[in-house]
């Protein structure tokens, strides 16, 4: 019997993006805005709730990075409960972690960003998407295809379930790993890797051809923020914050994820939901920084595997000697080195035998009243910050999500898209939709018009005079 | 001699054989033949409260839980005009709680969802009440969640008839009528309830849930997962299903 029944505020949360672009007197471009109108209250909803259950409801914020989540929020509740997890939930946790990665990035790339890049931006939108691309090469995406599956299987070998898994829990995970289900996962290793380095390959000739554009594609200095190990490696599931600026040099370090509120402040815009996060010492305009693989790239010393080194030093030479890389297009480039690392990663993980120790949970009650919690999602780090009563009903939470953290960057990157292509004819034309189009794709919001509908941007650009009146509007 | 000829009522067109002293529902449940209920439980008194399982008698509406079956009657159970009732009535449930399945321990053993399965409901239809109910977590092994409750009492006697304990009551009165907990401080763990009591195990939806026990049974293999609810209350599934994983939550009998 089908079962579709999902009576639930949840299935609501939809969103078409809307870009405003603002002209000056003189008919030039003033300011261009993003809007997002997402994530209406998930917040609120998780009030009067259980601790326990914060894994399995907030895993469904998300349809594409929903392990990055469950395993975010189970850390909030490992502060809680204030106990320290087996060694194996905390190497299955990281397991889950990087085949997100996998699963997003690959998607990302393949099905997202591919049709712009390898059928160009100006080729006809209607074929621009995922089966445009299988049509024209068919080979490169039925692997990338089998990249992304590869990721979800390793989600569904953990957890049971592809997406939305309530696997992860505050002390642990719910189900020990079977050697069965490793050697099931590290059959598809070479594969994975193979696919990764051709993608890479792919992306290098894209670079050539589009040689002209990329300079102008979210090219801008901010600060990059992620999460390094304690020796300065690349770090996904632990680790401390550090923050880098535009230059390379180190502006802060060693950020425990429980004190992020003191070093950030958010300011919000009556123009979108989303807030617009900042480091707090340096207010909103010099405070933007962006999150996510480029960022990552940026705040590391180095890779720990050493495939994925080789291509960060290649990644380094782009910004030009010591700085960091600030062209957002290259978050492409930093996804798929760290789809590299993710790989060999989980290989060296996968023949721990560690994982397979049955232990898997520890159990305790409510020892702290507040906690924190936060990995590297796919898109950036994230945090899950909630509050309890003694019983363990979640008195309130705040989520910061990697999108919003990129959301300053990104107006930044339509609004020099903007002035870029639009000078002198006050039109959207279909070349301007596509850059601004491919603009936002670079920092792979998480927005479910980025990722509901592969290839197809439901997308709104209006054209606005200094007064506020409508000059244009064009809509995909 | 050959014993008498048992009596029969016709329900949509087929003949139900019953035993004096039968209901409509009990009859027709025996006789394999499902018709949509909820407060009904088969080791508790009718109860009535619910009206799902409303069919029509020789053109009258009336519970089958809670009327006796008539020699010759004539019911009418899935009739385009009973179903579209009984839609309503479920719809009404979902909209009168806060019933968020995708984040509910009791999805796929819940019988409301699965009754709202059974009768094709796409959506609640009516505008939420979002009524406030917070949780009680007091209790060490036991979690209260009345966001879910349909009032159909089923704890309540269960914990009066059969624990003697008395821990659960209703209180107040039509819209506002909702499920307390027998105790001074108005928490559970200032009551007697215990794992084992038969009050855990009789709620047709999430409300009363043993703590640590949440995905055990992961979703896609739970009761009404893998059987309807119109068979797994005819007993028609339970050879099947006892192959499975047992639920941790809920009735071990099928509440049928
Ligand atoms: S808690 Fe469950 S068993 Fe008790 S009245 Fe509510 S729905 Fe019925
Ligand atoms: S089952 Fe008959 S009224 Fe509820």
């Amino acid at each position: 019997m089908a079962k579709t029944l999902t009576i639930d505020p949840v299935t609501r949360i939809e969103g078409h993006s809307k870009i405003t672009i603002l002209l000056d007197d003189a008919g030039n471009v003033e300011d261009a805005r993003f809007h997002v109108n997402e994530f209406r209250g998930f917040e609120k909803f998780c009030e009067g709730r259980l601790l326990w259950e914060m894994p399995g409801i907030t895993s469904r914020i998300c349809g594409i990075c929903p392990a990055s989540h469950l395993v975010t929020s189970a850390k909030a509740g490992d502060e809680i409960l204030a106990i320290g997890i087996p060694e194996a939930a905390d190497k299955l946790r990281r397991i889950i972690t990087l085949a997100q990665w996998v699963q997003s990035h690959a998607l990302s790339f393949f099905h997202l960003s591919s049709p712009d890049l390898m059928l160009g931006f100006d080729s006809d939108p209607a074929a621009r998407n995922l089966f445009g691309l299988i049509a024209a090469h068919p080979e490169f995406a039925r692997r990338g295809i089998r990249l992304r599956k590869f990721g979800q299987e390793i989600i569904e070998v953990l957890g049971g379930r592809r997406i939305h898994t309530p696997w992860a829990v505050p002390g642990g995970v719910r189900e020990p790993f079977t050697a069965a289900g490793r050697d099931r996962l590290l059959a598809g290793i070479p594969e994975a890797l193979a696919t990764t380095q051709m993608a890479i390959a792919t992306l290098m000739l894209m670079f050539e051809r589009h040689a002209k554009e990329i300079p102008a594609f979210g090219n801008f200095d901010t600060m990059h923020l992620g999460s390094v190990r304690a020796d300065g490696a690349l770090e996904y599931y632990g680790g401390t914050l550090r923050l880098r600026d535009a230059d390379g040099n180190t502006i802060a370090d060693g950020i425990e994820p429980r004190d992020f509120d003191k070093h950030f402040a958010e300011k919000t815009e009556p123009w979108s939901y989303l807030k617009f996060p900042y480091y707090a010492p340096l207010g909103p305009e010099k405070g933007i920084y962006r999150v996510g693989p480029l960022a990552r790239l940026n705040v590391c010393d180095f890779i720990e595997t050493p495939l994925a080194e080789a291509e960060r030093l290649k990644f380094k030479a782009l910004g030009g000697g010591a700085g960091a890389v600030n062209n957002s297009f290259h978050y492409h480039y930093a996804r798929l080195i760290e789809v590299l690392f993710a790989v060999e990663k989980l290989e060296q993980l996968l023949r721990d035998p560690a994982t397979l120790d049955e232990h898997v949970r520890s159990k305790a009650s409510i020892n702290r009243h507040e906690g924190v919690g936060a990995t590297e999602a796919p898109r950036g780090v994230l945090f899950h910050h909630y509050k309890v009563d003694d019983d363990g009903v979640i008195q309130s939470v705040n989520m910061l999500i990697a999108t919003a953290q990129n959301n300053l960057a990104m107006n930044r990157a339509i609004r020099q898209l903007a002035k870029h292509h639009l000078t002198g004819v006050a039109e959207i034309t279909e070349g301007l939709l596509n850059r601004l189009e491919a603009g936002i794709r670079c920092f792979d919001p998480c927005l479910s018009c980025s990722t509901h509908a592969i290839g197809q941007m439901p997308l709104l650009v209006e054209l606005t005079r200094a007064d506020g009146s409508l000059l244009a509007r064009r809509a995909r | 001699m050959a014993g008498a000829e048992k009596p029969m009522f016709a329900m949509d067109g087929n003949d139900v054989p019953f035993e004096p002293g039968q209901t409509i529902l009990q009859a027709a449940l025996a006789a394999g033949r499902y018709v949509p209920h909820l407060c009904f439980h088969p080791e508790f008194k009718p109860h009535g409260s619910c009206k799902l399982c409303t069919v029509k008698i020789n053109g009258r509406t009336v519970a089958s839980c809670t009327t006796l079956a008539k020699q010759g009657d004539e019911v009418e159970s899935e009739t385009p005009e009973i179903q579209d009732l009984r839609r309503n009535l479920v719809q009404f449930l979902f909209v009168e709680g806060n019933h968020f399945c995708p984040s509910c321990e009791k999805s796929g053993s819940c019988m409301l969802q699965a009754v709202a399965y059974d009768l094709g409901v796409m959506a609640e239809h009516f505008s939420p009440f979002f009524p406030s109910r917070p949780i009680d977590a007091s209790h060490p092994d036991v979690l209260l969640d009345f966001n879910r409750c349909i009032l159909c009492e089923l704890c309540i006697r269960a914990s009066a008839e059969v624990d003697g304990k008395n821990v659960f009551a209703l209180s107040g009165r039509g819209a506002k009528k909702h499920l307390i907990v027998n105790a001074e401080s108005g928490r559970l763990a200032d009551t007697r309830l215990a794992v084992e009591d038969k009050a855990m195990d009789v709620c047709p939806v999430g409300v009363i849930l043993r703590k640590r026990r949440g995905f055990q049974v992961p979703i896609g293999e739970r009761k009404y997962d893998q059987h309807p609810i119109r068979e797994v209350a005819v007993g028609k599934a339970t050879a099947r299903h006892a192959s499975g994983k047992p639920s941790p939550q809920g009735p071990s009998k099928e509440g049928a």
